[in-house]
């Protein structure tokens, strides 16, 4: 078998995944190994990174502080690249259950940007004397959290689900570019108090790398972070994939 | 058992909370949402297949 009968069969596949009754089957039997797998890591990398990792020598205990901001920071914008995803799939193949997941992934997005917002004022503060600056790592998070609201209240605004569907992809699209930008603010302008990615700095080939003892829990409190945004994604677009069945249902009793 | 946080123990111990409460409170929503919305939709299916 040739790679060009191999390739068309993977995509057949792979859009079969999307289809709802598949996707509910897949994602009904994967939910509770992504929820086992999120709590494992989740509650190690925590415990691991708050009671048993010691005191960085300049930013004290703070240092603990970084197992929810980096990853919560990390889920932020990855989830909004997901949405973003979605939002394209939605926009090129019609498919539901892309833009469903993007409408389901945008609250967890949400409440992962304020946590990274939250714990990076309550470090700031003792380490750079202030709680906030309009450092552009920090405003473009900022810009970031209006857009994850503003993209859950177009989709409450608006009645027509198919309608919604059209401009919150457009809105998602639009607002990957400060996802993006959230991500690299620190290399575009070489200004501010933000320092640069921590996971890269990770490599041993800087004087300022965080040490393998900060790093190995920050993993694990990493991965605890993305398996939580995957078992809170496939519960909420699972709830999307039903609400759109009931209200397909009501809409047919109305009409009987 | 716990951990000396010294003079930053307010600050390491609230960002925890804060951050442990919206985690639980948007799992929470998702529960009760998915819940609801399984058992609006059993009901429903009910009434069209009877």
């Amino acid at each position: 078998m040739n790679n060009r009968s191999i390739a068309p069969k993977f995509w057949d596949r792979f859009w079969r995944l999307a289809n709802p009754k598949v996707f509910m089957g897949w994602s009904g039997r994967a939910l509770p190994w992504a929820a086992a797998a999120a709590g494992l890591s989740l509650c190690s990398g925590l415990i691991w990174g708050y009671f048993f990792t010691p005191d960085d020598i300049r930013q004290g205990s703070t240092v603990k502080i970084i197992y929810l901001h980096v990853p919560a920071a990390l889920m932020a914008i990855n989830g909004y690249l997901l949405m973003f995803v979605g939002a394209l799939v939605w926009l090129i193949r019609r498919q539901h259950v892309s833009v469903l997941a993007a409408k389901a992934a945008a609250p967890v997005g949400m409440v992962m940007t304020l946590i990274a917002l939250a714990t990076g004022a309550i470090w700031g503060q003792p380490m750079w004397g202030t709680y906030w600056v309009w450092d552009p790592r920090l405003t473009s998070f900022l810009i970031l959290f209006l857009f994850y609201v503003g993209y859950i209240a177009l989709w409450a605004a608006i009645e027509d689900e198919d309608t919604a569907a059209d401009l919150t992809s457009v809105l998602a699209i639009v607002g990957a570019v400060f996802a993006m930008l959230s991500r690299y603010a620190v290399l575009f302008w070489n200004q501010g108090l933000h320092q640069g990615t921590t996971v890269t700095m990770a490599d041993g080939a800087q004087q300022d790398n965080i040490s393998n003892v900060f790093f190995q829990p920050l993993l694990l409190s990493m991965a605890g972070f993305g398996l939580l945004f995957l078992t809170l994604l496939l519960i909420g677009t699972r709830t999307e994939v039903r609400s759109r069945r009931l209200k397909v249902l009501q809409a047919r009793e109305r009409m009987e | 058992m716990m951990p000396d946080l010294g003079k930053y123990a307010l600050e390491v111990n609230s960002s925890y909370v804060l951050s442990l409460l919206a985690l639980a409170v948007i799992i929470g929503l998702y529960a009760k949402r998915s819940r609801a919305v399984k058992r609006d939709l059993a009901a429903m299916e009910a009434v069209h297949d009877a």
